[in-house]
């Protein structure tokens, strides 16, 4: 239903917009002449320290930058082995990669400066225009809260941040299993208690009455407990 | 020679790890050497006076790793005949790249060509992998080796659509009618009533070139790992080839499927082998040498330069023409014969960049100036949807 919602519907967004100071980034590329520089290229190889490795293009050098990809039996310069402790290193390197992403990757939009109140809400996605509207409506009623929409995972500084920030979370998605919730709780090790499910997986597009009510819903029955 | 074993490895030999154990894990590619116990080296001597190529390459240049595939796996001679024919043919080793996917056949790929690009792709998704890398820069030359598993099962979906799209890519199949990695139960390519080490196949198999010839291949040949002779010219010219070219080569598993009542044993496919045609490549800009009797061969041009000719053809027999092509593929299989050469080609085709009409120049050499209009396209676009 939800894919027909998207999919059967005319939507509106504002006018695309393009930046012509904007470069394109391949990333970390040796070309031809940083490969001629070189004693030896290795395609794993940490060379300054962040996790992520230099690539090369294929067919870029004739004798130094071509490389075998495959799964992880290899070694810093992408040369098959089954070495326990090249493996252990090169997991190891991964885990810096996914450590220096979170900060690189798009950051979590906030709709408040810095945390104003003791309840926030999380949302993602297609839930964002409801999520927000939602906020409206609690606000009429004389409830506010603060808000972030997720952009990304791993989580950044910025999301742990924000749920350390507040003494319960209303995490907003549309599935069962609060798998976003769960991702908060394992990677950020918060206390599951305070992070609230606010589900809706009943096939139809999530709504800011829906939103709001449940979140009330919530809130009393924690006052009665 | 007495086997160096990592210290750990040594237990398990303590615990009864026979010869015959040991050959077994070492077919399965439990490789026990190390980074700093190699027990497997290829020794690097080479003879000085090695013959040199075009570009002044030695053959040594167009090896890999040594294999740890089991002796007298037709996989092997097959990596010997993509090494021998891109020796011959003077490629630049870093402007080819062999991509595979999953299974004994798509292990070979670290068996040859070891200083070309590489990539071993996810089960049966080499077609994808080669698909994005062709696109991305139609100037390599892109080899990629897969299974009969992994074409014919797991990577049919994949297979199918890069034909059908005229991918300019080497497709060969290494071809042994069974899973070979993992106990050799049948594949789809075994024959109905062909008998491997698990039992009688009672299912149809899947005919590669019969199949591809459907889905609009433009090179279609099928071979076999113990005829050298007939394989190198083949692999050269599905290389000249511009399009998808397939070579089916059967390929005896001496493990699991070379037993008597198994169709793809050696000495089954030596007893049914026909030979629709023999191939001479001749590389662009070198002269037709051979003679041969009127009617019996024929000449055909490639995309860059180089001359096929094609000799000891069947009666009647035009690779060019599809039908008889279909003909004489379903004949031979009702006559329980395996037939080889090369089956059809088409050697005017379309590729898929041409079908595109993608720019002459690599896409991954664009940059802003050729691809970006500007924020001022933008909003022109942006104006005409208001």
């Amino acid at each position: 239903m939800i894919d027909l919602d998207l999919g059967m519907n005319e939507h509106l967004s504002p006018p695309l917009k393009w930046d012509d100071n904007r470069k394109y980034d391949p990333g970390k590329v040796y070309d031809a002449e940083d490969l001629e520089n070189m004693a030896q290229f290795g395609r794993y190889l940490d060379s300054d320290g962040d996790g992520i490795t230099y690539r090369t293009i294929p067919g870029t050098h004739p004798t130094k930058g071509s490389f075998f990809t495959r799964g992880t039996s290899r070694d810093e310069y992408a040369r098959y082995t089954e070495d326990g402790a090249v493996y252990v290193r090169n997991m190891n390197r991964l885990l810096k990669k996914w450590d220096t992403a979170k900060e690189i990757i798009p950051q979590p939009e906030l709709y408040q400066d810095g945390n104003q109140h003791k309840e926030g809400i999380i949302f993602f996605g297609t839930t964002t225009y409801s999520a927000l509207e939602a906020l409206d409506l609690l606000k009429e009623e004389g409830i506010e809260m603060d808000a972030m929409r997720l952009l990304s995972f791993p989580f950044s500084k910025k999301v742990e941040d924000f749920v350390n920030g507040h003494e319960r979370i209303y995490v907003i998605e549309q599935n069962r299993d609060a798998q976003m919730r769960s991702l908060l709780i394992n990677e950020l090790e918060v206390d599951p208690k305070k992070m609230i499910r606010i589900l809706n997986f009943d096939g139809m597009p999530i709504t800011a009455a829906y939103i709001s009510e449940q979140i009330k819903e919530k809130m009393v029955v924690d006052k009665v407990e | 020679m007495r086997l160096m074993l990592p210290q750990r490895h040594r237990l398990s030999r303590c615990c009864g790890l026979n010869l015959l154990n040991l050959n077994l894990l070492n077919r399965l590619n439990f490789n026990f050497s190390t980074h700093h116990h190699m027990t497997y080296v290829k020794p690097s001597f080479r003879h000085p006076e090695l013959p040199k190529n075009d570009l002044g390459f030695t053959k040594k240049d167009y090896e890999g790793a040594i294999s740890t595939l089991c002796g007298g796996c037709g996989h092997d001679s097959i990596s010997g005949a993509i090494t021998q024919a891109c020796f011959e043919m003077a490629i630049a080793p870093h402007r080819l790249a062999k991509l595979s996917g999953i299974g004994c056949s798509s292990k070979t790929p670290t068996y040859f060509l070891g200083n070309s690009h590489g990539f071993n792709s996810v089960h049966g998704r080499m077609p994808s992998v080669a698909t994005g890398a062709n696109l991305a820069n139609r100037d390599l030359i892109y080899l990629g080796v897969s299974g009969d598993g992994d074409t014919a099962s797991i990577g049919m979906g994949q297979f199918v659509h890069a034909v059908r799209r005229n991918l300019n890519v080497v497709y060969i199949v290494m071809n042994n009618g069974c899973y070979g990695l993992t106990k050799g139960q049948d594949s789809a390519t075994a024959d109905v009533g062909s008998v491997s080490k698990n039992g009688i196949n009672s299912f149809n198999a899947i005919d590669l070139p019969a199949l591809a010839l459907e889905l609009g291949a433009t090179f279609v040949a099928r071979s076999f790992s113990g005829d050298r002779t007939q394989l190198i010219p083949l692999i050269k010219a599905a290389v000249s080839h511009h399009g998808f070219a397939l070579i089916d080569v059967i390929s005896p598993c001496v493990t699991f499927n070379n037993n008597t009542g198994s169709t793809k044993s050696y000495d089954y496919v030596r007893e049914h082998i026909t030979t629709a045609d023999v191939v001479d490549y001749v590389p662009p800009g070198e002269e037709i040498t051979m003679e041969y009797a009127e009617g019996s061969s024929a000449e055909l041009t490639l995309h860059d330069g180089s001359m096929l000719q094609l000799h000891k053809l069947a009666p009647n027999w035009d690779p060019r023409d599809k039908l008889a092509a279909m003909q004489r593929i379903y004949l031979s299989r009702v006559k329980q014969e395996i037939l080889t050469g090369l089956l059809y080609i088409d050697p005017d085709t379309q590729d898929l960049h041409d079908i595109l009409n993608t720019v002459d120049k690599p896409l991954n050499e664009l940059r802003e100036e050729d691809l970006c209009p500007g924020s001022g396209a933008l909003e022109e676009i942006n104006q005409s949807l208001r």
